[in-house]
């Protein structure tokens, strides 16, 4: 699914942000991605969701190497890509709906299925009494569900998030990660970047760890006891 | 009343734009005067052709009368002249006018008196040409054979009349190309102001995937919707100010103006306007945004 190869990534002149990053993650996985604030997550989802190019070595994504890929390309390539990005990057004029639709116009899916999808996702992240709220009017908790559903409405092949419990309490980011599981579930390749040590105990993933510009990847180490008490949390209705 | 887009929902906030608003009145200011010029085109032009159709191949000899002079008496002047009309090539018709129709041409002129039987009344020979006529070679003619007789050439100034429609024709063209010019230019500045205010945006759609076309697509539909209603009202401007002058010209005395209207099929292209402001609108966008995006990584 993704595969880097000692990739660095600088921005201008600065020394490299990313360092011989090395890995592979396989289709239908699930990683979180970790490390110190300002160690280089952002930017290494930057490079997986082709916002950046890097600086040096060789990043294959979908069986392509990104190197060959010419501008024209690149939409195909990131339509297959959901991204759950840090600040939730809504756009401030458009309806919580309209926002969950703009990658399936994008497709240019007929308009009655994408009303229909995304009122179902958006009832389906408890946003049913919000469909056509302004991102403004809506909590940070809320926001963060409308990107979630955004992120997820097209069925991508790779989710990234990054951050994406960040601005929530732990329930919330609890029930956020379940939502991320269910996809999991269904094939979607997945990597959240967090800080959140005390979520990422409660599943069993393995993590890439970034320290000083390096990655490190570590193995799942297996469940906490409280799944049992989480998985009650997760039935209960939204709000 | 401020031209703001009513909006279909477009993923760029471009209807709330400062420049959204200043580009619906600049178009319809365009289409106001491109309008105007137009019409002023084609009133010229069925100027010019009325005209020709009414003046074209029309010579009059008009025969004076030469009180106290030494020559034939009038009416035998004028029979001369009309033999040498007769028995010239090009000509078809020559016809001695009545009395009755001389007064009624010089009414204008001389009003009711114009039939007074004592004023001394030239003789008028409307002349149809059917060919070319050597107009100096007739002219000698009838100066030798009927003194007093001079030619009225109407041909002479109705050409200078028609390169002079035919120069205001071209002039309203040249108007009507120069704001189709500056429409593109607005668009342009438009549509590039609009990608560097709304560059997070544009950006942000690119990594969902959206392609330069889609990007493309929500300026031409702004630009469209603004350029159709502006152009709509500067269109309904234009019309109230020709209706006006149409009035205005009604009310002058001398019909030496034709009547400043309108056919049907001329405000038919009048309606094109907008519409070839908004195809205008919608390629310079188009051509805009793409040339801009393929600088964007
Ligand atoms: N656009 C940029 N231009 C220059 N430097 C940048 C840019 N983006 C990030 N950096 C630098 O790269 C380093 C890594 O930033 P990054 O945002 O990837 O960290 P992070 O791990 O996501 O941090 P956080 O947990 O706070 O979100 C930081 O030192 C940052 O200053
Ligand atoms: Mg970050």
């Amino acid at each position: 699914m993704i595969r880097f190869e000692n990739v660095g990534l600088r921005y201008g002149t600065e020394a490299e942000v990313l360092r011989d990053i090395s890995f592979t993650l396989q289709p239908g996985s699930f990683h979180f991605l970790t490390g110190a604030s300002g160690a280089g997550k952002s930017s290494l989802l930057k490079l997986m969701y082709l916002a950046h190019r890097p600086s040096r070595g060789l990043v294959t994504l979908f069986g392509r190497d990104m190197a060959m890929v010419t501008r024209r390309d690149l939409p195909e390539l990131r339509r297959q890509i959901g991204v759950v990005f840090q600040d939730f990057a809504l756009l401030d004029h458009l309806s919580a709906l309209d926002n969950v639709a703009l990658p399936l116009r994008m497709a240019g899916t007929p308009e009655a299925d994408v009303v229909a999808h995304c009122s179902e996702i958006l009832r389906w992240v408890g946003l049913g009494n919000h469909l056509h709220a302004k991102p403004s009017t809506l909590s940070g908790g809320q926001k963060q569900r409308v990107a979630i559903a955004r992120s997820v409405i097209n069925r991508p092949r790779l989710l990234l998030a990054d951050e994406p419990t960040g601005n929530v309490d732990d329930g919330i980011g609890m029930r956020l990660l379940y939502l991320f599981e269910e996809l999991y579930k269904l094939g979607t390749t997945v990597v959240i970047a967090t800080h959140n040590e005390a979520l990422i105990r409660r599943f069993d993933h393995p993590r890439l760890h970034l320290d000083n510009g390096r990655l490190m990847v570590l193995p799942a180490r297996g469940r906490v006891e409280l799944r049992a008490k989480d998985a009650r949390a997760n039935d209960s209705a939204w709000e | 009343m401020a031209l703001r887009p009513v909006r279909p929902r477009s993923d760029l906030p471009l209807a709330v734009d400062p420049s959204s608003r200043f580009l619906g009145w600049i178009t319809a200011l365009m289409a106001f005067l491109a309008a105007l010029a137009l019409a002023g085109a084609m009133l010229v032009s069925d100027m010019a052709q009325r005209w020709d159709s009414g003046l074209a191949g029309g010579l009059t000899v008009q025969v004076a009368p030469m009180p106290g002079a030494p020559v034939a008496p009038l009416d035998e002047r004028a029979e001369a002249a009309l033999t040498v009309l007769r028995s010239t090539p090009g000509i078809g018709s020559a016809t001695l006018l009545s009395g009755g129709e001389i007064a009624r041409l010089l009414e204008p002129w001389l009003g009711s008196g114009a039939s007074d039987p004592l004023l001394p009344m030239p003789r008028m020979i409307d002349v149809v040409a059917d060919g070319p006529v050597d107009i100096a070679g007739l002219r000698l003619r009838l100066a030798s054979a009927a003194p007093g007789a001079t030619l009225d050439d109407h041909a002479v100034w109705l050409a200078d009349l028609r390169s002079f429609a035919g120069a205001i024709r071209l002039a309203a063209l040249g108007v009507v190309v120069l704001i189709g010019a500056a429409a593109v230019m607005t668009v342009v500045f438009a549509v590039r102001t609009g990608l560097a205010i709304h560059r997070p945006v544009v950006e942000l759609l690119h990594l969902m995937g959206a392609t330069d076309r889609y990007v493309s697509r929500q300026f031409e539909r702004h630009v469209v919707s603004l350029s159709l209603r502006g152009g709509g009202i500067g269109l309904l401007l234009a019309g109230g100010t020709m209706y006006g002058l149409h009035r205005a010209s009604q009310g002058l005395r001398a019909s030496l103006l034709p009547d400043l209207a309108l056919e049907p099929w001329q405000w038919v292209v009048l309606l094109l306007v907008p519409a070839a402001l908004a195809l205008l609108a919608l390629a310079t966008a188009r051509w805009t945004v793409l040339r801009t995006l393929e600088s964007m990584p």
